[in-house]
């Protein structure tokens, strides 16, 4: 169990899958019930995890690593190799549980083609774990490209009447852009070979060689950024950054609810994941000395503002919300590249803090949606007239989305803004419009749909929440607040890994090519050092108290 | 006790809000009231045992006039020192915010007077509100105000205040809409949330510059950095950061020109008006203003500015409430003005007399505000005064008790008002060497008009005739005790509260500035240091100065009965279709000031683009059509010319596949085969038996052959 | 007693391989082709057997046991083509087997 909890996380969805391949199609309330009783199971399981994490969560590197580097395929060096860190934890929880909310909200949504949809969830949701615990870059690629079929499928199956353009879209943006992170992979694969001699696709490894590219004069800095842009466009565009995003309102508008919330949950937070795992460490040269870390920050910077502004002025609900997601995950990149460890820190749980609350934002737009089937902001009007602990909940989720103290968005945004603005005060400053437009939108979002009285007759007779539903919220509330009033955990959970990657970064690296099949100790030489830069003259702790 | 349990404050209503949360709907409203108001008066007492503790405990030689700090624990920030981020000297500082009490003076005051004043709305709202719907709605969002008040002002850091700061604004957001069902009213909650957003904004980046350039966002450790002498006087980065924080101040406290959501927020219930939007969440800009007068006065081009916006807002303020109709709005205009005296002050340095006019106006403006929802309550909902009149002995106390309360706002003596307002002109005049007196005679002018429209709103509600309807003046009562007493209790409040502040020149003692010394004792340190004693001292020599003093006091009495008396003479004989005496002298003015100098539209225009100008749309929602139209025409249509370019490409590669590949390449030679093989074809008619009997002849034909050769 | 020389049986097998053939050439239905075809095989058969015994080897009747299997395989190939056949066309009429007619 000890030795195993990752893998067994990793495939009890895949698991349910399989087992709801016996059970006869016409029979939806036992698929139901089965893929319910798989996912709630896929969490209830991941939730051991969290106090073993938590007893080892500041020893350095990763943690209950399973397999080993070329056990899979050995002839080419991929292996099935998992483990975890404080930042894919924290990225697995929120899967595991964002997969039981968002399976359980689809109860009564789906009608047609139940079985299939819950099989095909239930692979997604392996798919992504996967994501998050691989580290072997072939593994990593595997189930990349796995959890994009079935995403693709949702879309395309369940969607709403453009669905066939938004899953097309949706498969191609993010394909095309995980063609070239192939070509990435397979060039720092062959580099690693030249240096060592060794075939292997096992992170740490390519950790030790990839980021020598820069100086290497075989290949030099142009070399660099090229890989570093290879790498880029595929997480960009899962970001998605300003200006991959236009699949993303698409996919939203036209996905079933509980897509939404996995899409905007889980599977846009693999774009930041892949820069924090693979960008940073990789091509620390190519941030710290060229203009890039200049671009990146502006980008992240336009999607904050311009996301908002767009975000203002749409008339669909689901739409709206999709581009706050632009600006809120604006925020995520912004404090990756800011290069600092409250960044860095406030960026991971900004991405959590965005897929509860979007997460919990696109339910609320879905249970509206069952209910009248519009999305039209203009068809509403005073619903919190006929269902009050609706909009309560919805006010909750708005101030939680739009950054208010004491709830979670507040806690991410308030760390990466405080760790950007430490880097170059021009980039936080620039940052704080977003924080304005995003009340403003949702405000005004707000009061077109819940406040007046209802002008609309079909809107009279709506019911309020129902018991099950009521329950999809209940979990993301509880985490709202807790992010929100005591956050110390996840700082501390971060604070490892955080300070670890940007002293990998920020460490010059060796000039010159360094063999390491003649020099093997100075391949570890990055990691070593990591502790040494951040914690050094640390303030002393002022006593509590002046009594 | 008292004072190590202090966190008990902040938490006893948030207990309350929360019961409101949870089980509110299923609540007797007298239930209702027993937990809310419950709440606020324990507060009360904790409030005032903490303070009385305090001033024993700083009073030992141990603490003297130190401030008393309490943390709990660390809310932002891993606590283990190594999460931190670079101060301006490189130097590591980590990402620290705690769940943390700070009691000095400056915070008891507004300990006692926010508790206290809050104790007597939740009393007055159970009259007030006793015949509304959401009863447990109210008293729930009232709670949770308090909560965020209380946090507001014992926080021991930035950050902590920024949580009361933001909570606040959304209870200001969710009673000013509390009346949700009304367009305006939402319109009015989202107006005041977001403009204070963009406060909000610029308080969040003057946070930053603070943690960027102390390495701590603790006010006693700042405050002791600041006082270290480690930076010189006019400091830039200290100069931005205290002019964001006053963007902050300015959008809590409605200056200019962030002030446009104040008097629209008196789309709320009346008892919030008077608490959030006079007496309490208002002075939030002042307190942070004051609570950061270590920094300020580093900065003078700062001070420079808090002074001349608090001048121009209290002038501008009051000239709108001139002519305004709305009693509401009348008292929101005056709120706003005594805004901009208390910011006046601060800004010419005499932090004390700020605050003693935050505190003296607390009570006299929230018994306006009271006194105005009596008003409203006995008149049936109506606001506007031109439908009122002669009211003043049909509902006795509100009369008697607004009345003190005018004089106190004019500046009559022995009213409260008096001492603070004359304390704000008197140090405008003298401070820095007379440097501010071209903002006296600002000073000077709001005060005559204070006082005349405050008496003409006196005149016109009270007096004159009678100008309702039939039905309305039928059903004129007075209110119920719940309302009337606190009344009373403000009113009192609103006479002895100045006396405090006797000033020494009238043969006080002025304890209020005595008590406040430890905070602000600072400044004088700082100023000395800059060299600058030159200044100080002629400025300590005109204080001893009590002729002037004298003169200037004389002068803003003869201010005040001169507002006095050109409402008496306009409006003591009322009747319907009265003259506005401005609009009969210079009706363009009139215009322009019943129009709010036009500002509301002027935004609309140019800042929210909420209407067009000609055929374009500027602002926010400008720029929003404008992105709009980028990201679905520029970006994705990028994205679809793409797809497009491929399925063109892809069709043509198809055709060429399709005619020239396929077509001569390869289907060419079949076809040419096929032309060839039709004489062949000629030979295969298809019957199995035909050939059977064929290949049958052929085989006997040979065997003929061979045999008979 | 008339002694039955090889003679005889070629006359036989001669006048099995005219039936035969006169069956194939004029028969419609194709179970009746089959069966003709039966005929001529074993017309084959009985001069294999026939001059086996004429010259005293093994060869001929070894091979007429070849053509007996080739025959029932043929047979059993031949019904299944038909039977696939009749499905589809729901006849048994050769004039009709006409799909591979240009």
């Amino acid at each position: 169990m000890q030795n195993h909890i990752l893998s067994i996380i990793l495939f009890t969805p895949l698991l349910g899958a399989l087992v709801l391949l016996f059970v006869p199609k016409e029979n939806k309330d036992a698929i139901r019930w089965i893929a319910n009783l798989f996912s709630l199971g896929g969490f209830l399981i991941s939730l051991p995890l969290v106090p073993m994490f938590w007893a080892q969560r500041f020893e350095p590197g990763f943690k209950f690593i399973e397999g080993s580097p070329s056990n899979w395929i050995p002839t080419i060096g991929a292996g099935y190799l998992i483990g975890i860190d404080g930042i894919s934890f924290l990225l697995i929880m929120l899967t595991t549980l964002l997969g039981w909310i968002s399976i359980l909200s689809s109860w009564t949504a789906i009608e047609n083609r139940v079985k299939e949809y819950y099989v095909w969830f239930l692979i997604l949701q392996t798919g992504m774990l996967g994501v998050f615990m691989a580290l072997d870059f072939f593994l990593f690629f595997v189930f990349w490209e796995a959890m994009l079929v079935p995403m693709y499928l949702l879309i395309g199956i369940w969607g709403g009447p453009r669905k066939l353009y938004a899953a097309i879209k949706f498969f191609l943006y993010t394909l095309a852009g995980s063609v070239l992170m192939l070509l990435g992979i397979l060039f720092l694969y062959f580099h690693h070979h030249a240096l060592t001699g060794i075939y292997t696709f096992s992170l740490t490894a390519l950790y030790q060689t990839a980021p020598k590219i820069y100086s290497d004069p075989a290949y030099g800095p142009n070399i660099a950024i090229l890989l570093f842009f290879a790498f880029f466009f595929a997480f960009a565009i899962k970001v998605p950054m300003f200006p991959f995003h236009t699949w993303l309102p698409d996919a939203h508008v036209e996905a079933p609810t509980a897509g939404s919330v996995i899409l905007a949950g889980v599977l846009l937070k693999m774009g930041t994941y892949g820069f924090i795992r693979f960008s940073l460490p990789f091509f620390p040269d190519v941030l710290m000395h060229t203009r890039v870390r200049t671009w990146m920050i502006v980008l992240s910077l336009i999607a904050i503002i311009y996301g908002a502004l767009v975000s203002l002025m749409q008339k669909d609900m689901k739409k709206l919300v999709a581009y706050s997601s632009v600006s809120h995950l604006g925020f995520c990149t912004l404090g990756i590249f800011a290069l600092t460890p409250l960044g860095l820190s406030g960026s991971v749980l900004q991405q959590v803090n965005h897929g509860i609350s979007t997460g919990a934002l696109f339910l609320i737009v879905g249970i509206l949606y069952e209910r009248r089937h519009t999305r039209e902001i203009a068809e509403y009007g005073g619903i919190s007239n006929v269902m009050p602990v609706y909009a309560t909940i919805t006010m909750i989720m708005f101030l939680s989305s739009m950054g208010l103290p004491l709830l979670n968005g507040f806690v991410g945004e308030f760390t990466i803004l405080q760790g950007t603005f430490m880097e170059n005060w021009r980039w936080g400053a620039w940052a704080v419009p977003g924080v304005v437009l995003a009340a403003a939108y949702l405000l005004w979002l707000y009061q077109r749909v819940f406040f007046g009285t209802v002008t609309n007759p079909k809107n009279e007779k709506l019911h309020d929440l129902t018991p099950r539903e009521v329950l999809t919220f209940v979990p993301l509330l509880i985490m709202a607040f807790w992010i929100g009033l005591y956050p110390k955990p996840f700082f501390q959970i971060l604070e490892q890994p955080v300070n670890q990657i940007v002293a990998n970064v920020r460490t010059p690296q060796s000039g010159g090519v360094v063999n390491a099949a003649t020099q093997p100790d100075a391949a570890q030489a990055p990691i070593a050092t990591t502790a040494a830069v951040i914690d050094a003259p640390t303030r002393v702790q002022p006593t509590k108290g002046t009594k | 006790m008292f004072l190590t349990h202090i966190w008990l404050i902040p938490l006893l209503p948030a207990v309350g809000a929360a019961v409101m949360f949870f089980f509110g709907r299923r609540l007797q409203k007298a239930t209702v009231s027993a937990v809310c108001v419950g709440s606020i008066v324990l507060a009360f007492i904790l409030a005032c045992g903490a303070v009385w503790q305090y001033s024993a405990w700083s009073s030992t030689s141990d603490n003297f006039h130190k401030p008393y700090q309490t943390i709990l624990c660390t809310w932002l920030g891993s606590d283990t020192g190594h999460l931190n981020y670079r101060t301006q000297d490189g130097s590591p500082a980590p990402l620290q915010a705690d769940v943390g009490f700070l009691l000095d003076p400056l915070s008891s005051i507004w300990l006692l007077f926010v508790t206290g004043v809050g104790m007597l709305i939740h009393i007055y709202s159970t009259g007030y509100m006793a015949h509304e719907g959401g009863y447990y709605r109210f008293f729930g969002y009232l709670n949770l105000f308090m909560f965020s008040m209380l946090t507001l002002i014992l926080a021991n850091n930035y950050v902590l205040l920024f949580v009361g700061w933001e909570g606040v604004g959304l209870c200001s957001y969710l009673l000013i809409g509390f009346y949700f069902h009304r367009k305006s009213a939402s319109d009015a909650a989202a107006k005041a949330f977001i403009v204070n957003r963009i406060g909000d904004a610029g308080f969040l980046l003057g946070m930053f510059f603070i943690a960027w350039y102390f390495g701590s966002l603790r006010f006693i450790e700042v405050t002791h950095i600041a006082h270290s002498g480690r930076f010189s006087i006019g400091d830039p980065i200290i100069t931005a950061a205290t002019l964001l924080l006053f963007v902050g101040a300015c959008g809590k406290s409605a200056q200019l020109p962030l002030y446009i959501w104040l008097p629209d927020a008196m789309e709320g219930p009346t008892p919030v008006s008077a608490l959030i939007h006079a007496a309490t969440m208002v002075t939030a800009g002042v307190y942070m203003v004051a609570r950061s007068n270590a920094l300020f006065v580093l900065a003078p081009t700062s001070m420079k500015t808090v002074a001349i916006v608090g001048a121009l807002t209290a002038i501008f303020a009051a000239s709108i409430g001139l002519v305004q109709n709305d009693i509401k709005r009348v008292l929101a205009y005056s709120t706003v003005s005594q805004l901009g005296y208390m910011f006046l002050a601060l800004g010419v340095g005499a932090f004390a007399a700020g605050v003693f006019h935050v505190f003296t106006h607390a009570f006299f403006k929230a018994l306006l505000f009271l006194g105005a929802g009596s008003v409203i309550h006995s008149m049936s909902g109506e606001q506007d005064m031109r439908n009122m009149g002669d009211l003043g002995h049909r509902i006795p106390i509100t009369h008697r008790t607004m009345f003190i309360a005018t004089l106190a706002i004019a500046g009559i003596f022995p009213f409260a008002g008096f001492f603070s307002k004359d304390a704000i002109l008197w140090e405008t005049w003298s401070r820095e060497g007379g440097a501010y007196r071209f903002l006296w005679y600002v000073g000077y002018a709001t005060a005559l008009m204070t006082a005349f429209y405050m008496f003409r709103l006196m005149y016109l509600t009270f007096h004159g005739r009678p100008r309702m309807s039939h039905e309305a003046e039928h059903h004129i009562h007075e209110s119920p005790m719940s309302m009337t007493v606190p009344l009373i209790v403000l009113a009192l409040c609103a006479v002895g509260t100045g006396w405090l502040g006797w000033p020494h020149s009238l043969g006080g003692s002025d304890r209020f500035t005595k008590f406040l010394e430890p905070v602000f004792a600072g400044e004088a340190r700082v100023l000395q240091e800059e060299g600058r004693t030159s200044q100080l001292v002629a400025g300590v020599e005109e204080q001893h100065n009590s002729s002037t003093e004298w003169l200037l006091m004389a002068l803003s009495l003869a201010a005040a009965g001169l507002g006095w008396g050109m409402a008496w003479r306009s409006y003591r004989h009322a009747d319907k279709g009265y003259t506005e005496p401005i609009a009969a002298a210079v009706p363009p003015v009139y215009d322009v000031l019943l129009h709010k100098y036009y500002v509301d539209e002027g935004y609309d225009y140019v800042f929210t683009g909420r209407r067009k100008l000609g055929n374009v749309r500027l602002g926010v929602l400008g720029l929003g059509t404008a992105s709009a139209w980028f990201d679905t025409h520029v970006v994705d249509g990028a994205v679809n010319a793409a797809g497009w370019i491929t399925r063109l490409t892809g069709t043509i590669s198809s055709w060429w596949d399709k005619w020239i590949i396929d077509g001569i390449g390869v289907n060419g030679p079949a076809t040419l085969a096929r032309i060839l093989s039709y004489p062949a074809r000629l030979f295969e008619w298809g019957l199995v038996q035909w050939y059977a009997l064929v290949m049958t002849a052929g085989l006997v034909g040979f065997v003929f052959y061979y045999v008979y050769r | 007693m008339l002694h039955i020389t090889t003679l005889h049986y070629l006359v036989l097998g001669a006048a099995l391989f005219l039936l035969g053939v006169i069956g194939v050439l004029t028969r419609r239905n194709v179970v009746i082709v089959l069966m003709s075809i039966e005929l001529i095989l074993n017309a084959v058969n009985l001069n294999l057997v026939a001059f086996s015994r004429l010259w005293g080897g093994l060869h001929g009747q070894i091979f007429a046991i070849f053509v007996i299997t080739d025959a029932a395989a043929e047979a059993a190939v031949g019904l299944g083509i038909l039977i696939a056949f009749f499905r589809n066309k729901e006849t048994v009429n050769i004039d009709e087997v006409n799909l591979l007619k240009w």
